[in-house]
């Protein structure tokens, strides 16, 4: 929805400040400086949030019955497969794509690259959903979701790579609340507080390197758990780890690439010049990032399958399978984005990290779900569990765009920072 | 530029926070297994496939009436999804019936939780709900799980099923050596006492040990020369002897001789040392790429003066 055309005096609001000099209140603020009637009216005219209502009218109902029926009312209940799509996408697919926040954090802050701040809070924010909402899919599909602070407090398994990953995705979520309450700060105009995260920025981004190397990591090596389930080429007793956090890396930035694409196109109107005006030469850096990321990996995963000598199973079926994974997951994008860095082509940088977006997720799911049980049968997931993800899915798109409409993410704010 | 004491407090911060994770205390490390913790030896070559143990177990632990009576034996040929019966949250134990090439006759097989010496449950589990009692059991907490299933992903037998029919008591649900109501009283599980063949025999795990391999030596062209469960996942209380080899009877033979937990060390190893040097190390990158701007801006600086 282009507001800017018709409010073009007040709207977009980057100041406290009114066109006529008086401070704008907290409600209209929220109502992105319309009167409400109109703040509706374009809400309702804007065909995206038809579907989402759509999504929202199976999806409710499905949640509801998941909670008030058990879990056997929406999933397969399966004693074989006990983690399903819930967390096959929604933890192990969005972490990944999460890391962006840790990434573009040491970036500028550690590396001092000041030319990457424009899309430094974007990063942030993308990290910071990308792990709330996978906590949320984690209390949808654990049984008792309303013990979920037990590890931390009721009863302790600190051996446990699992309480490894509770305490580390529960602290780097405050770390970038932390990260991301600078934007809000300046929002609401809390300077005193905006400084205060300032001046431990330097920390929050050491523990956000820390966190993330080990939970990203921790996430593979829960599969060592299941050394005869999964199937030899998507494990790798050593390597699990690294394959997990080294795609993570190119996870995260493409998931930038992708989430700026989407505002420089359909958010122009909430993004100001400065960040209009660098994203095409950011993206290609960021596509750089990738390409490298991406030829580590897949080094990396060659040298799993050389470590426990899988070579045979490269013949077989699931061989196959795993070099179109390879090759269309992370050799084809990584060639796209070396080809557009080299030529300086944004679009096709942008083509790349979907195309990369999409490969990490389908890892995810087959380290979870496809190649686990791999002598067994495959289950298929009921429809009601993938319309449940798509409902949380959609969950995190809404508070994603509310975020950037409002919020100094892809804008500076005007007047005192 | 940043000053000192910015540096220091942004430290603080750091080591704080990493603090908060550090976790890295591996309690199972040299575990070796309880010395004098009992066993139960499964004879293939006894089993008849009376399900005599099903029946039992299911009024011993309580457990809901099950859709086929105890004695339909067309149970053996039921398949899900292709898969022989398992436990499940109604059943801690089926028997199962297997036609090895080499036998004239059927194999019955009884499936449990084998109890573990060092249980792939109990180590890949974040709340602690699993305790292995000096007696061999391996038992289960229901009232701190968190219902993340992560147990079922490790147990190399699948054993653990859950309670998904439940809503607001949803529970893993598993042998438990009928630890509370026999074992700790040194009596043996319902199942054993129930089998009128003698294929269960309940002792002392070492014991057992002893007797099994004594049964092969004696009848060495009645038995596998293996004992399944003496070191399979790092050993189990509940042990197999077969006349058939092993995979021809269902069992899992690629399950590793050490127990799972040995596949999580090298990774948890390697935390202290990130928590460690990763501080250090960005700090320092910090402060090299910081000097470097400021260095290449003061310059710029001179030159335009």
């Amino acid at each position: 929805m282009d507001i800017s055309i018709q409010y073009k005096t007040s709207v977009p609001i980057v100041s406290h400040v009114k066109p006529d000099g008086t401070a704008w209140t907290l409600k209209e603020k929220l109502w992105l400086g319309m009167p409400f009637q109109d703040y509706k009216r374009l809400a309702l005219k804007n065909p995206v949030n038809w579907v989402l209502l759509a999504i929202f009218a199976v999806g409710i109902p499905l949640l509801l019955m998941r909670y008030l029926g058990g879990l056997d009312t929406v999933t397969n209940s399966s004693d074989d497969y006990p983690w399903g799509v819930f967390l096959g996408f929604g933890l192990f697919g969005m972490v990944p794509l999460s890391a962006s926040g840790f990434l573009l954090g040491t970036t500028v802050e550690i590396f001092d690259r000041r030319d990457f701040l424009p899309i430094e809070r974007l990063a942030l924010l993308n990290g910071l959903l990308g792990y709330f909402f996978a906590v949320v899919y984690l209390l949808i599909d654990v049984g008792m979701p309303w013990r979920i602070y037990y590890p931390m407090i009721i009863s302790l398994g600190p051996a446990a790579v699992l309480f490894l990953v509770a305490w580390h995705v529960a602290t780097y979520l405050s770390v970038q609340i932390a990260e991301v309450s600078s934007a809000f700060f300046e929002w609401i105009g809390w300077l005193k507080a905006k400084r205060f995260i300032k001046a431990i920025t330097l920390g929050l981004t050491i523990a956000g390197i820390i966190l993330s190397t080990l939970h990203q990591g921790a996430l593979g090596a829960l599969f060592n758990y299941a050394p005869t389930k999964v199937h030899p080429l998507w494990f790798s007793a050593s390597y699990n780890w690294i394959h997990f956090f080294c795609s993570a890396i190119f996870a995260g930035l493409s998931m930038v690439i992708v989430s700026s694409t989407i505002c420089k196109h359909f958010l122009r109107w909430r993004c100001d010049t400065r960040f209009l005006g660098s994203v095409d030469d950011l993206t290609i850096k960021l596509g750089k990032g990738c390409a490298y990321a991406m030829i580590t990996y897949l080094v990396i995963k060659m040298i799993g399958v050389a470590h426990d000598n899988d070579w045979a199973y490269l013949f077989t079926g699931w061989g196959q399978y795993f070099l179109l994974e390879l090759g269309v997951g992370v050799f084809l994008p990584m060639l796209l984005f070396a080809f557009g860095v080299k030529h300086r082509s944004a679009n096709l940088v942008r083509f790349a990290a979907f195309n990369a977006v999409l490969g990490i997720i389908w890892n995810r799911l087959n380290v979870a779900l496809i190649c686990f049980n791999w002598r067994m049968y495959q289950e298929i997931p009921r429809w009601q569990e993938l319309w449940i993800t798509l409902t949380i899915l959609a969950v995190y798109f809404v508070v994603y765009r509310f975020i950037l409409y409002r919020l100094p993410i892809l804008y500076q704010w005007q007047g005192q920072r | 530029m940043i000053n000192r004491r910015h540096f220091m407090k942004g430290g603080l911060a750091a080591s704080t926070i990493g603090a908060l994770g550090l976790s890295k205390k591996s309690e199972a490390a040299d575990f070796a297994g309880y010395p004098d913790s009992m066993g139960v030896l499964v004879d293939l070559s006894r089993c008849i496939g009376c399900r005599s143990c099903e029946a039992a177990c299911n009024s011993e632990q309580q457990l809901p009436p099950p859709e086929k009576p105890f004695n339909d034996f067309s149970v053996f040929e039921e398949l899900r999804h292709g898969q022989k019966r398992r436990p499940d949250e109604n059943t801690y134990t089926v028997v199962n019936s297997y036609d090895p090439p080499a036998l004239d006759h059927p194999l019955f097989r009884k499936i449990q939780c084998n109890h573990c010496l060092e249980p792939a449950c109990l180590t890949s589990c974040f709340v602690n709900a699993y305790t292995k009692t000096p007696e061999g059991a391996v038992i289960y907490n229901p009232d701190v799980c968190v219902g993340c299933r992560n147990c079922m992903i490790a147990c190399p037998f699948y054993i653990p099923a859950f309670r998904y029919s439940s809503a607001f008591q949803p529970r893993i649900m598993k042998c438990v050596f009928c630890h509370d109501t026999r074992l700790r009283e040194g009596k043996p599980p319902a199942c054993v006492e129930s089998c009128p063949v003698e294929a269960l025999t309940f002792g002392r795990r070492t014991d057992l040990l002893a007797m099994g391999k004594q049964r092969i030596r004696q009848n060495p062209e009645s038995y596998v020369n293996h004992i399944y469960g003496e070191h399979e996942a790092g050993g189990t209380a509940w042990m197999y002897l077969s006349p058939a080899p092993f995979e021809q009877a269902g069992f899992d033979t690629t399950v590793p001789n050490e127990p799972i937990l040995n596949y999580v060390k090298d990774f948890l190893s390697f935390v202290p040392m990130v928590l460690m040097i990763w501080p250090a190390l960005f700090a320092g990158f910090h402060l090299l790429a910081k000097r470097k701007n400021d260095n290449t801006s003061a310059a710029t600086q001179d030159n335009e003066e």
